[in-house]
């Protein structure tokens, strides 16, 4: 007879994708952009808000976006329509994209463009608020959005979203006149869950808001610039060692 | 459908263990996973998933013990330990403080694996990667009833 054997592993269940994901990061950090994982429901307004914000933030940086969608390329139109380069990523049956994905969507981006020259690189995740929360691709931050439309319970609901974001906008306040849900209540329910995020009430429709967001943007491609500055802070190591695994 | 990403993830990670093993082939009685409230996964689908993804596979007849780990925050005003109730928000009960630091919860987590050795001098069947059908002969261990 042989004895019952018992390994203790103690694996993160997601030590994969968090291996891809480390390795996707590797990559931006060694092009030294900021990436930004956008999430949302379907119908939230991410590609909207895209659609708006990045012709004004083309003024200040180069970006490029991989653009998730589970069956359509559409999205992806949309933006490549405002001048910006686009690699779509059609998931199929996935309702997320994972740091696989967002690899094989570096490797068609690096045939239209060198990423080294890029100061931001979007990805627009599938609109779901439960997947996509757990399946980091590699970005450096979070970006949730929820429109008033959805609720002020959303929050409370899905909670793992909200908590996984490093900033949440509130989009379509252009529509809160016709609406009885209070924005505050919104905010008030984000911001029991996640208080360290950043909340901005926006509207890719009038404009509103905007402002603010694009400056929190700012913000972070500099934060990040001056954390790569910083090798005795950098956990990943100096860039020379990072260019030579790339590459 | 978020489940069965899941369950791709994790029959990766005991892949990932099978290896550690090469070349006797590990015959595993339970999975020991433990899931926090605070994730996007449902124990219940993750176990109905498990038992369709294993089937004909080296991991076939294991079984997937789910240990539920509760959600507990800690108030950072006054430093006590609470369990949110989602209906009533994740505030803290005691000072109304947002949920800043969340103590467990979070887990999704390969804890231990039971599982035995193939005895010394028993033909170890080489088996194929996780989803495909293993060799007609000599089976790790008797499966065929299972099969259709």
């Amino acid at each position: 007879m042989h004895m019952p054997l018992e390994d203790t592993l103690g694996l993160n269940l997601l030590a994969a994708n968090q291996h891809q994901a480390a390795h996707n990061r590797e990559h931006f950090d060694a092009w030294n952009l900021l990436c930004l994982n956008v999430m949302s429901s379907p119908g939230a307004g991410k590609t909207s808000l895209l659609e708006r914000s990045l012709p004004h933030l083309a003024q200040d940086f180069a970006m490029a976006v991989l653009e998730g969608d589970m069956t359509t390329q559409l999205d992806a139109q949309r933006l490549e329509a405002v001048g910006i380069p686009v690699v779509p990523i059609t998931t199929g049956r996935a309702c997320h994209l994972d740091a696989a994905m967002v690899s094989g969507g570096l490797r068609l981006l690096r045939d239209r463009l060198d990423p080294a020259g890029l100061d931001l690189l979007w990805v627009e995740n599938v609109g779901n608020l439960v997947c996509p929360a757990e399946f980091e691709v590699g970005e450096h931050r979070k970006v949730a959005l929820l429109s008033v439309t959805e609720g002020d319970d959303k929050p409370l609901k899905y909670p793992v979203m909200f908590r996984e974001a490093d900033c949440v906008l509130i989009t379509k306040i252009d529509l809160l006149p016709y609406l009885t849900v209070q924005v505050e209540r919104i905010e008030e329910h984000i911001l029991q869950v996640n208080p360290r995020c950043r909340v901005l009430q926006v509207s890719a429709s009038s404009g509103e808001g905007l402002e603010a967001w694009h400056q929190w943007l700012r913000e972070q491609v500099a934060s990040q610039r001056s954390n790569l500055a910083a090798p005795a802070s950098d956990q990943h190591g100096p860039p020379a060692a990072l260019l030579s695994a790339v590459h | 459908m978020h489940e069965v990403d899941m369950t791709r993830a994790l029959l990766l990670a005991m892949e990932g263990w099978r290896q550690s093993h090469t070349p006797q082939v590990p015959r595993v009685g339970t999975v020991h996973l433990q899931v926090g409230a605070f994730t996007c996964v449902e124990p219940d689908q993750l176990v109905f998933t498990w038992q369709a993804a294993i089937r004909n596979s080296w991991l076939e007849g294991a079984e997937l013990a789910i240990e539920p780990v509760a959600l507990l925050g800690r108030c950072l005003r006054c430093s006590a330990t609470y369990a949110p109730e989602p209906e009533r928000g994740y505030r803290s009960p005691c000072c109304e403080h947002p949920m800043e630091e969340i103590v467990q919860g979070r887990e999704l987590r390969i804890s231990s694996v039971d599982y035995h050795l193939p005895q010394p001098g028993t033909a170890s069947a080489s088996l194929g990667p996780v989803g495909q059908s293993p060799p007609a002969t000599t089976p790790p261990f008797p499966t065929s009833a299972l099969r259709p």
